[in-house]
C-alpha cells in the first residue's frame, strides 16, 4: 500500500502522524484520501478554488509528481509519497522569481 | 527557544563563510522537546543535534536568494528519521547584511513550527547568528517570532 509522509508542521493536522497509508492508485486519489480523513489539512495544501499550492512539493519516491502525470499518476504498493513545503529565502531586494498563490 | 549543539553551531556558520559572497542553506536536524506546544500556538522548544548542508538552486541569483531542492529535503528527511532526528529548522546566510529575516524570508516560510537560524556573513566572516520561529496557524497570519537561542 502506498504511503504519505507528512511533513513535521502538518502533523499537528493528521493526528500527529509523521506517515500514513493510503489504499490509493493514483496521487490524486491518495491526497484526496487523505485530506478525507484529516480535513483541518486541507487549507495548508489547497487554496479556496481546489488548487495545490504551489509552494506545496508532491514527490512520488524521487520524483516530482509535476513531471509525471500529476495528480493521476499512478501509484504501486510500497509508493511513497512526500509532501514537502518548498525551503526558500534571500537577504534583500532582487532579481526574484518566488511564486505566489 | 532553539538548543544547537556546539558543533552544529560551529558548521552553519562556517557554511557561510565558505559560500560567501552567496547565500548558504541547509537543515537543521534534531528533536521537538517533549511538553513543547504544537506550531500555531505558543513557541515550539526544539534541539539541534546536527545539521544537513544543501547546494542553493538560486544560482540564478545566489548572493541574495536561496532554495533548497525538495529531493534534498526527502532524503535528509529520510536519513533523519532512520536516525531518530526530525527537521526542525533551517539555515542560511545573508552576505554583507544583518542576521534579520527579510519579506522574502516570509514569504517564502512555510515550515510552521519551524526555526529559521540566519547568520551575517560580512566580508567573508560570520558575525551574528539568530533564530527565528515561523509562528502562526497558515498563510494569513504567519510570521517570524524571535527566539532565544542557546548553543551546548
Amino acid at each position: 500500500m502506498p504511503q504519505i509522509q507528512i511533513p513535521s508542521p502538518l502533523r499537528q493536522y493528521s493526528g500527529k502522524q509523521a506517515s500514513i497509508d493510503v489504499p490509493a492508485k493514483t496521487v490524486g486519489e491518495a491526497l484526496a484520501s487523505l485530506v478525507s480523513q484529516h480535513p483541518d489539512l486541507k487549507r495548508h495544501l489547497y487554496t479556496g478554488d481546489g488548487k495545490l499550492r504551489q509552494f506545496v512539493n508532491v514527490y512520488v519516491n524521487d520524483e516530482d509528481m509535476r513531471y509525471l502525470q500529476k495528480e493521476a499518476t499512478a501509484l504501486k504498493d510500497g509508493d511513497t509519497i512526500s509532501i514537502v513545503p518548498s525551503i526558500a529565502g534571500g537577504c534583500c531586494a532582487g532579481r526574484d522569481s518566488s511564486v505566489k498563490d | 527557544m532553539i538548543q544547537l549543539s556546539q558543533s552544529a553551531y560551529v558548521s552553519l556558520r562556517q557554511h557561510g563563510e565558505e559560500t560567501y559572497p552567496y547565500e548558504c542553506c541547509g537543515v537543521l536536524l534534531g528533536q521537538f522537546d517533549d511538553g513543547g506546544a504544537e506550531a500555531g500556538s505558543e513557541a515550539r522548544s526544539k534541539t539541534v543535534s546536527c545539521i544537513a548542508r544543501c547546494g542553493n538552486t538560486r544560482q540564478d541569483s545566489p548572493h541574495n536568494r536561496y532554495h533548497i531542492d525538495p529531493r534534498d529535503l526527502i532524503r535528509i528527511q529520510r536519513e533523519g528519521r532512520e536516525r531518530g532526528e526530525d527537521i526542525v529548522g533551517f539555515y542560511h546566510s545573508h552576505p554583507d547584511h544583518p542576521a534579520e529575516w527579510s519579506p522574502t524570508d516570509l514569504a517564502e516560510a512555510h515550515w510552521f513550527g519551524c526555526s529559521y537560524v540566519i547568520t551575517s556573513v560580512e566580508k567573508g566572516m560570520a558575525t551574528i547568528t539568530n533564530s527565528f520561529e515561523l509562528a502562526g496557524s497558515d498563510e494569513a497570519d504567519k510570521k517570524f517570532v524571535g527566539e532565544p537561542m542557546e548553543v551546548i
